[in-house]
């Protein structure tokens, strides 16, 4: 569009008989529109891919090479057995099997209940559905940190309940009850759990995408005797699929990336993820950190994210982008 | 409505919904709880979207009134917490450290928020240009976002280091004298506010978004009106972008005010605690520090209050420079 701008305005120009300021100006033109923005963008590209490339650059350098001074822009001589060695140094296929169990748990989490609670704020006219929703809107905001103690206090309750006996006491008889399993601090629940409970942005996301859907389309269904249940699931949910496909995407890789939350809420080594598995290298006795495995560790970490991020980059983006509408 | 008074005067009356289902609203007169099908939706309603519910009490609502109730006790997580009324906020009035990373937080929130509005609003003006190779440029751009926080802490533990990084290798070529960034206390936070807007591309297609909603028009007019590319950007871009910025804005700060993971895996909130940042300092003496979580419970108070206060600042200031045309 913004040639089409250009061509109208030499026209004009050309119109006024001066040929001469119409060249003029298309050069400028050129240099505004094509030249500066091109140049600032490769620059920056060159700037953001730059932390890539280093790490990938010091994964593949040998202990020597690394401590080189000054150092090394290109690997003269890649340890690729680097990788495997990052991967025996810590336990790193195991970190890898509790990430992926919690994306995977997590994801199932976000694609179940994100769609039924953003039906009922969507779909269901209740008395107050709009004012419920602006407090869903407000937890956005919310400071997690703020809450810290308190929301790792809960949890700790959460198991305290599960290493209770519980039983019943009936005239002195006491009926035990089966243990209820753990899942507060030291399991995955905390992380997993509040998945299963929803997520304000998500609700929020998934909303606007089913209020765009016609009502009549379920009051058709509603009149040929359809339930509810079945309205939302037969109907609404197959509409929302490009959003479920956002809402997957987006969740799992909160889910992989997060630090915070297995930092405070798993506290032992089998169970910890990746994110916590590779300030291993770091905690190591001698305070010398070998970089260039943790760089290696790194990218294998990094890898599934940036291969997902490549193949549904529109579902990435569009999650993104979707905030802008709320304004 | 049948379909044989389908004339001119029946398309101006709303149509009354076939089945007085979930679609009833509350036209008639009276509370909810006389009609039935009010009753109805009500109770559907609630059963969707009870599993937010749930998690709104549980995690959300709970823990925050058991942050304020904690903020006036001792408590060191596993006995009783122990009322001490005012103490903790005593305390921290006191406390240089807290004081320290009140400033730090600020600090960091200040410059790196705005810094990284502008270096969006760049790249996205540059992305707003016609060329062909613009879907490049945004993978490239878009990238650093997705980025584990911990992996970028990593990487940047090299990129900046003294002696084996890139950065400070390149820097003598331009004139500039190489800092010990994360080794000396006047250049940490500096390089934490540097290495966030590696992040600047996500916000960039926010704006970039915004950008592309902006009727042409205006700006063809503008020209033709003799308006030149700076007045343009001041007088038709940048207003009607207000709603946009203030989005990024709220979103920036609430998050600004969590830096963390920066401080915790790279200088560990040194050095001389020019990156004890407050929710470093919070995370300390909660889990580091015994007996000390109604202390971290107060700092929380604090965070929270702060984040209130500043995003109702930003919002209520807003109709004084938001655009809402």
């Amino acid at each position: 569009m913004a040639t089409i701008t250009a061509a109208q305005q030499q026209e004009i120009a050309l119109r006024q008989g001066d040929a001469g300021r119409a060249r003029r100006d298309r050069r400028v033109r050129f240099v505004r529109q094509q030249v500066v923005p091109r140049i600032f963008l490769i620059i920056m590209c060159l700037i953001f891919v730059m932390p890539f490339y280093w790490m990938v650059t010091q994964a593949l350098k040998s202990n020597e090479e690394l401590v080189r001074y000054p150092p090394t822009w290109f690997v003269h001589d890649p340890q690729w057995g680097n990788f495997q060695e990052a991967t025996e140094k810590i336990p790193f296929w195991k970190f890898a099997r509790n990430t992926i169990t919690v994306t995977a748990a997590v994801v199932i989490g976000s694609l179940i209940s994100n769609p039924i609670i953003a039906y009922g704020f969507s779909r269901v006219n209740w008395p107050g559905r709009d004012k419920v929703f602006m407090v869903v809107l407000a937890t956005v905001f919310m400071p997690f940190p703020a809450i810290l103690v308190a929301y790792v206090d809960t949890w700790k309750r959460i198991s305290d309940v599960s290493r209770k006996d519980l039983g019943i006491n009936l005239f002195g008889l006491s009926i035990p009850l089966p243990d209820l399993p753990n899942v507060g601090i030291g399991t995955f629940g905390p992380l997993v759990i509040p998945a299963f409970l929803g997520s304000a942005f998500f609700i929020f996301l998934l909303r606007q995408f089913m209020m765009q859907i016609p009502l009549d389309l379920s009051d058709a269904a509603r009149m040929d005797g359809a339930n509810e249940w079945q309205i939302f699931s037969g109907i609404v949910m197959p509409l929302t699929k490009p959003a479920l496909g956002v809402i997957a995407i987006l969740s799992g890789l909160a889910a992989w990336n997060d630090f915070l939350g297995p930092l405070i809420f798993l506290l032992k080594e089998s169970l910890y993820t990746l994110a916590i598995g590779l300030t291993f290298f770091q905690s190591q006795a001698d305070r010398d950190i070998k970089f260039n495995l943790m760089m290696a560790a790194s990218v294998l970490v990094v890898l599934p994210v940036v291969a997902i991020f490549l193949f549904f980059q529109r579902y990435f983006i569009s999650g993104m982008t979707v905030g802008s509408i709320k304004g | 409505m049948d379909a044989t008074s389908g004339t001119s005067s029946t398309a101006l009356i709303p149509p009354e919904p076939a089945v007085a289902g979930v679609r009833a609203t509350n036209l008639k007169a009276g509370p909810w709880w006389r009609s039935r099908t009010e009753r109805k939706n009500m109770r559907l309603g609630l059963l969707f979207i009870s599993p937010w519910i749930v998690g709104f009490l549980g995690l959300t609502l709970y823990p925050l009134y058991r942050t304020f109730y904690l903020s006036f006790t001792r408590f060191g997580g596993f006995l009783d917490a122990e009322w001490i009324g005012w103490a903790n906020f005593d305390r921290l009035l006191g406390d240089d450290l807290f004081f320290k990373s009140l400033y730090n937080t600020f600090y960091y929130t200040l410059l790196a928020v705005p810094i990284g509005v502008v270096v969006a609003m760049m790249l996205a003006l540059a992305m707003d240009q016609s060329l062909p190779e613009i879907p490049l440029y945004r993978t490239i751009l878009y990238l650093p976002s997705i980025l584990p926080l911990f992996a970028t802490a990593f990487i940047f533990m090299t990129l900046l280091d003294p002696q084996q990084g890139l950065v400070n290798d390149m820097l003598p070529a331009i004139g500039l004298n190489p800092p010990n960034w994360f080794g000396d206390a006047r250049y940490a936070k500096i390089a934490i506010v540097g290495m966030a807007q590696f992040g600047a591309g996500q916000m960039a297609l926010v704006f970039l978004a915004g950008l592309k909603g902006i009727d042409t028009s205006l700006y063809e007019a503008a020209e033709i009106d003799g308006a030149g590319v700076l007045n343009r950007f001041f007088k038709i871009t940048l207003p009607l972008m207000t709603p946009v910025i203030l989005y990024s804005l709220i979103l920036g700060i609430s998050s600004g005010l969590q830096v963390f993971t920066q401080s915790f895996i790279i200088t560990n909130g040194g050095p001389a605690n020019s990156t004890n940042f407050l929710v470093f300092n919070l995370y300390r003496n909660a889990f580091n520090y015994s007996n000390q979580m109604g202390y971290a419970s107060a700092m929380g108070v604090i965070l929270f209050l702060i984040t209130v206060a500043l995003a109702g600042l930003v919002f209520f200031t807003s109709n004084k420079w938001v655009n809402y045309d």
